[in-house]
């Protein structure tokens, strides 16, 4: 199995740091330090997809069933709360 | 004009048309660069090169000297044989994508006509620009004459170049007094340095087919480990610049060392000095020897990577080591060269006593009776006990 990039030693360091395989940005998940994650309320929402349209780190994804909720790269900057419809997204503290 | 120079003969012309001339034969696919006093001749000519169609590059006029660095580090990571020249401010505006372009391992090769920093504002030399930029983690080289910077602009291409190296390198060279000086020096006909220095064969390139990604950032669990190996590609360049200094000597006649020896043998009082100044500093040695007084040079070629046993080992068996340095650590007790030399030495079970000099800053001349009264003082310092922690030789007041 591939070894973790936190466990390579520096022999194993690339020369110049460089990155030769593309799409290495999906592997730090970049949500892992938000404070704040927004919660959606099914029975409110209509999936009308502004949460996706205005969220400016494509933090949130469609699930199958036409609903929408946070992935790893949501930062938990409440801008899909503020701009919601119907006002379905509540942010709330990470932990909680 | 270089093509048409026989090689052995000896030709008469600026140091800095020599170092022009060095970086045509090397065929340097890039040049980005922004004209600074000293070094301002070097780029000069060699946009008239590339203007007259008598080098092939890619001449990019930049605004500053941050962005001179930047195109390089773009035109390298390309895959391009990149060359710049600088000094002084420009340096410390170069300061933070310098750190970049060796992180980022580009062959990139500079040269740096020395000179001092502001301020009081000075046009003159001194080693104080490159002091500043000692960290960079680029391979930097310190010469004494017009061959010398011919000779080490050629070389720097293949050491940077080496798929065991790849890391920029500086040729440090003094300005004004090797930058503007008329010298004797012998140029390499074309076929010669083809030879030597083959077309660069890039380890990592930008190129479409191939996408990579360059400079990417690192986490806290990574960073050690990529500066690791930064620090052990640097210290272990030493093999590959050796070696090509070794090839360079068996081609022309010219032997460079990472620590010159001169008239050492049995001296128990020895100077060091990095840059041109060990000439000056030679003809003191004779006239001392001469009276004989058993007084020795010993001249640091090398700066990055530290020639740490060649050091020690040309200094063994000197009573009283006189480091002089040609910058200030303000409000620190030893100077660059000093520090360095101390930390090499304090280890050894036998040691000299080492006695720190700063000399010839911002221009101030400096003759060989200079270092003869300068060795004087050491050495009755060195008999009373040291009174300062270093010393500003030729200050007023």
């Amino acid at each position: 199995m591939k070894k973790s990039w936190d466990q390579w030693t520096w022999q194993e360091v690339e020369i110049g740091g460089v990155l030769t395989v593309p799409g290495t940005a999906r592997e730090y998940r970049t949500g892992d330090w938000r404070s704040l994650h927004p919660v959606w309320d099914k029975k409110r929402c209509i999936k009308c997809g502004v949460c996706w349209t205005v969220c400016p780190e494509a933090g949130i994804s469609e699930e199958a069933d036409g609903y929408f909720d946070m992935n790893d790269y949501c930062k938990g900057c409440g801008i899909c709360a503020k701009e919601c419809v119907t006002g379905c997204i509540s942010m709330v503290l990470e932990g909680e | 004009m270089a093509q048409k120079m026989t090689a052995g003969k000896r030709v008469g012309m600026e140091v800095s048309i020599a170092v022009s001339y060095a970086v045509q034969l090397a065929r340097a696919e890039a040049i980005a660069a922004y004209p600074i006093t000293p070094q301002t001749h070097i780029v000069e000519h060699l946009s008239t090169l590339v203007a007259n169609g008598e080098l092939e590059a890619e001449f990019i006029t930049v605004e500053s000297e941050h962005s001179a660095m930047s195109a390089s580090v773009g035109s390298a990571a390309t895959g391009a044989r990149t060359y710049t020249a600088t000094s002084s401010q420009g340096l410390a505006l170069m300061h933070e994508i310098l750190f970049i372009a060796s992180a980022m391992r580009l062959p990139i090769v500079m040269t740096v006509a020395n000179r001092a920093l502001s301020g009081p504002l000075s046009i003159w030399n001194d080693h104080g620009d490159i002091m500043a930029e000692r960290d960079i983690g680029w391979i930097q080289i310190f010469v004494e004459n017009g061959q010398e910077a011919f000779d080490h602009s050629v070389m720097a291409f293949k050491i940077a170049e080496d798929h065991r190296v790849l890391l920029p390198t500086i040729v440090n060279l003094d300005g004004f007094i090797l930058s503007h000086v008329v010298e004797a020096h012998e140029i390499l006909d074309q076929e010669t340095v083809d030879r030597f220095l083959p077309p660069l064969k890039p380890y990592h390139r930008l190129d479409p087919q191939k996408p990579v990604t360059m400079g990417a950032f690192a986490m806290p669990e990574l960073y050690t480990e990529v500066k690791m190996a930064h620090q052990v590609a640097l210290t272990n360049s030493y093999d590959t610049i050796t070696e090509v200094w070794r090839e360079w000597g068996a081609l022309t006649g010219r032997h460079y060392s990472p620590v010159e020896r001169y008239r050492t043998e049995g001296a128990k009082v020895l100077l060091l000095i990095m840059g041109s100044l060990g000439e000056v500093a030679e003809v003191a040695v004779d006239d001392m020897q001469a009276k004989g007084e058993a007084v020795g040079l010993v001249k640091p070629r090398l700066w990055r990577p530290f020639p740490f046993t060649d050091l020690r080992a040309a200094v063994a068996g000197c009573d009283l080591l006189i480091v002089c340095d040609r910058a200030l650590s303000l409000g620190g007790g030893a100077n660059p060269v000093l520090a360095e030399v101390r930390s090499a030495l304090y280890p050894l079970a036998q040691r000299p006593q080492v006695l720190g000099y700063t000399i010839g800053l911002g221009g101030r001349d400096v003759q060989p009776d200079d270092f003869i009264k300068l060795v004087q003082h050491a050495q009755a310092e060195a008999k009373q006990g040291p009174s300062q922690e270093f010393y500003l030789y030729g200050v007023r007041g």
